[in-house]
């Protein structure tokens, strides 16, 4: 199984070296996902597919031809589109549709060698922040069952905790691939808006919407971040160059060795010159304690490895709340029109004509939330109203990312504070009241908002018993992908929270 | 201003989708419990700032790249084929609706 492995370089040695095959790794994985299935991680499994791809991994590695992931076991989120496997969005309005084409994330993995176990469960169209808006049912966290994994790329974060793969994809338009990551106590990064394409990645809010990866290791975040990165001709907003550099495989890995070469030359205080941001308003009343504690100990825990803690302020960081809730909606209303039961997805079974035949399949095909969200969107931006919600929303937008330019500037090399103001709360919490999770969103919003590059590492326990893992965010100015996870991995060389495994049965 | 039954009759109509009398209930319940939310953008003084459509553009003069405006043909019936397997009702090449004109 791929869990026997400590890391994705000590899985690609053993499968170099011929200790074990692609095959045994992708059997033993799909026995995995079998074993913890109650967790409702994935969504989708095909021994045929995984097992065809297995093989030729093998060959590849036999021909000693192999990509830089031949062999490795990983689970895509169901918002890429796969040819063979189904691919849901977890919505009843896609629960037939089988794509004709792969996503760019999901083809340059299998061309590195990446074998797919499946695709995993997640909120519907990605919105929510506890997995709990899957018409599939709930993913569990791993650490206790009767707790959210987060959202909306819960699956993926569920998958990597529970040991069934060793990395996932998942995306992040306010903080989907972040949270979910801190509440599972796995490692996850979104980097900078339009490094990584978003050709076939079911759209929901297309100015905030990135891909990004979940692992245990930031090492391991890399090795799948650099293979998935790249300009692609199919996304409009996929960029050719960051700050001069051409957005290829190469990029990030490089920057990030650049930064481990310094790391080392410092000698016994590896960070020493780093200058760590912290947002006085991500510390406000609304911080549990417990969460609040793991966060300060990891802080120290930089300091004690050379970095400085300079204190700065993000004002408009409770802003970040309305913005992105009229901002998100509104692209969704947007983006979710295409479904009209026209042209492939759900048509409801009875209708009088064409207009009600749409109206009510939406209506059936869509959960709760995505249609509460169609709704927030279609109305802000209703004539009479757009002026003074969307463009006012795009206006704060700015002055949230000016915020993040000025910490930068002058003060800071990157940022640090919680993810999430609580532990992972348990399933069916909140349920009468739809804006009570959106409150929690509070620190990862402002960075998507700014389309600037983030990644939360474990740092601790809370909750009873300290029983629930807490996250870490560490913020870095645009492209400094490389840099925020050379700075997660220094951490994870002093510490093990990345390390600590849930006991399942 | 709160949302009102009509408004979220029109809102519903606009967004197409269906909604029951007792959803459109709590619809109109949640709809101003959001608005309550997002009514704090509208104190912020935000004279002189433009409007931030796209992130990137804090950091660097950015536009969308286009592309000639020419249609990418399917390539072969197969491929076609292939595009339109996912549709509920379709024959030919042609996506089937109920009847538009009498």
């Amino acid at each position: 199984m791929s869990h026997e492995y400590d890391s994705i370089a000590a899985l690609r040695d053993a499968l170099t070296a011929r200790k074990v095959s692609a095959t045994e790794l992708a059997t033993g994985a799909l026995q995995a996902a079998q074993a913890h299935a109650s967790l409702n991680a994935f969504l989708h499994i095909d021994p045929e597919l995984t097992l065809a791809q297995a093989r030729a991994a093998d060959a590849q590695l036999a021909a000693g031809q192999a990509g830089a992931l031949a062999g490795v076991p990983i689970a895509h989120k169901d918002v890429f589109v796969t040819q063979g496997w189904r691919t849901t969005a977890a919505s009843k309005m896609l629960e037939n549709y089988t794509s004709p084409f792969d996503a760019t994330v999901v083809s340059r993995l299998a061309q590195a060698g990446a074998v797919s176990i499946g695709k995993l469960n997640c909120d519907e169209f990605a919105m929510g922040s506890g997995n709990e808006n899957s018409a599939f049912g709930p993913a569990c966290n791993p650490w206790n069952v009767s707790h959210v994994p987060g959202g909306s790329s819960g699956g993926s974060a569920a998958a990597v905790a529970a040991g069934i793969v060793p990395a996932t994809t998942g995306t992040d338009t306010g903080g989907s691939v972040r949270q979910p990551a801190a509440l599972c106590g796995v490692s996850g990064i979104k980097p900078t808006y339009g490094t990584v394409s978003r050709f076939g990645m079911i759209a929901f809010g297309s100015s905030l919407d990135q891909a990004g990866p979940v692992a245990r290791h930031a090492k391991d975040l890399l090795e799948l971040l650099d293979t998935m990165s790249g300009f692609d001709e199919r996304d409009s907003t996929s960029l050719e160059f960051c700050d001069g550099v051409a957005n290829a495989p190469g990029r990030i890995r490089s920057e990030f060795n650049d930064a481990v070469a310094r790391f080392d030359a410092n000698g016994a205080k590896p960070l020493q010159g780093l200058r760590i941001g912290v947002p006085t308003e991500f510390f406000n009343e609304g911080l549990s304690a417990d969460v609040g504690a793991a966060v300060e100990a990891a802080l120290q825990q930089y300091e004690a490895l050379g970095a400085t803690r300079v204190s700065i302020s993000l004002p408009r960081t409770k802003l970040s709340i309305p913005a992105y809730y009229v901002i998100a909606p509104a692209e969704a209303s947007s983006n979710l029109s295409r479904y009209d039961g026209v042209r492939y997805g759900y048509r409801t079974p009875s209708y009088t004509d064409l207009a009600d035949m749409t109206s009510r399949s939406r209506a059936e095909g869509f959960g709760q939330e995505v249609i509460r969200r169609i709704m927030v969107g279609t109305y802000v931006l209703c004539h009479g109203y757009y002026d003074a919600y969307y463009l006012q929303a795009q206006r704060v937008r700015r002055m949230i990312a000016n915020d993040f330019q000025q910490a930068f500037a002058g003060q800071c090399d990157v940022i640090m504070g919680p993810v999430t103001p609580t532990v992972a709360k348990r399933i069916g919490d909140n349920r009468d009241d739809p804006t009570a999770d959106w409150l929690a969103d509070i620190y990862t919003l402002g960075v998507s908002l700014a389309g600037l590059p983030a990644a939360s590492i474990p740092c601790g326990f809370g909750g009873a018993d300290a029983s629930l893992p807490v996250g870490l965010q560490i913020i870095g100015n645009y492209f400094r992908e490389g840099q925020v996870l050379a700075v997660a991995d220094r951490f994870q060389q002093a510490t093990d929270w990345h390390q600590r495994k849930p006991e399942l049965k | 201003m709160a949302i009102t039954q009509d408004d979220v009759t029109r809102v519903a109509r606009l967004a197409r989708i269906a909604l029951s009398e007792s959803d459109s209930q709590t619809m109109q319940t949640e709809l101003n419990g959001i608005l309550g939310l997002i009514e704090e953008l509208q104190a912020v003084d935000t004279a002189g700032i433009e409007p931030m459509a796209h992130p990137l553009s804090a950091h660097q003069d950015i536009a969308l790249r286009l592309r000639d405006d020419q249609p990418l043909p399917t390539q072969s019936a197969g491929q076609r084929d292939a595009l339109m397997t996912n549709a509920p009702a379709q024959t030919e090449g042609l996506f089937l609706v109920p009847t538009v004109i009498e």
